[in-house]
């Protein structure tokens, strides 16, 4: 079997996905719509969405409002998995200036996240680690503190998500 | 007693919120149904609370069930802290639905 073959395809690893391909630091956009080409570009390059993925995202944003700016300077883009998803994938952009996405409090916006979904739970694992990363205000500060792609892959790389057991930043 | 988490497409950021408010009821010894929902099949969901982005504000005017709106879906302090604080809202008023 040559190495295409994918009977059984590994969890999705938020550190797998973010690669060298879909990852950019400190990309300059005088729009929130230009964030999101930018970052679609990436994935379309990677052969990871389709073109049309990127207006999908746009659409969303458009129809449903700016909910998706989960976080303090943090958008998480995604449409639908039959908008033109090819693989499962996530990047990631930072923004040398942040801009406005239109949302009541999380504006503006330096940190540039978009994924595709191929179903509705195989990248749950992915989003769970994102959503560590993301409360982790080490971790946060790293990915903006990058100034370069490389310093960027390797502020996601020396990350490490808490595994089972291990003790968590907050005590509950 | 069910909690809807809502969100644009009913994967991501409501499974996000689905496995943050189920760890917090464990943590909390409680016991409530936790339904991840998209913003087409919500108007059909009943739910005693409903927690969503802040922002999706807008698409809840009809909600019969207690909106809870969380700024930042990362910070497990404000999830919980609002969540545990609808859900003693809801357990007060049992004679609801």
């Amino acid at each position: 079997m040559g190495s295409q073959s994918q009977a059984n395809p590994p969890p999705l690893n938020l550190q797998a996905l973010l690669a060298r391909e879909t990852v950019r630091a400190k990309v300059g956009v005088s729009s929130w719509d230009e964030a999101v080409r930018q970052v679609g570009r990436l994935l379309v390059e990677a052969g990871l969405i389709r073109e049309e993925y990127i207006a999908a995202m746009a659409r969303v944003l458009r129809e449903m409002g700016p909910y998706a700016v989960i976080a303090p300077g943090t958008v998480l883009l995604h449409a639908r998995p039959e908008d033109g998803v090819i693989r499962p994938c996530m990047g990631l952009m930072t923004l040398s200036t942040p801009v406005p996405f239109g949302h009541s409090q999380n504006d503006p916006v330096d940190l540039v996240f978009a994924f595709g979904a191929i179903d509705k739970t195989s990248h749950i694992a992915a989003l769970q680690q994102l959503a560590q990363l993301l409360s982790n205000a080490t971790a946060l500060e790293g990915l903006r503190q990058a100034q370069d792609d490389i310093q960027l892959l390797a502020a996601i790389h020396s990350w490490h998500p808490a595994g089972e057991g291990a003790p968590s930043s907050a005590p509950d | 007693m069910r909690i809807a988490t809502l969100c644009g497409m009913g994967f991501g950021t409501s499974m996000m919120l689905k496995l943050f408010i189920d760890d917090i009821l464990k943590a909390e010894g409680l016991k409530a149904e936790i339904i991840p929902v998209d913003l087409g099949s919500f108007k059909g969901a009943q739910a005693d609370i409903v927690v969503a982005p802040t922002d999706m504000e807008r698409h809840l005017k009809d909600s019969k069930g207690r909106v809870v709106l969380i700024r930042n879906l990362v910070d497990k302090q404000e999830i919980k802290t609002k969540v545990l604080a609808a859900i003693q809202e809801v357990l007060g008023t049992s004679s609801g639905g």
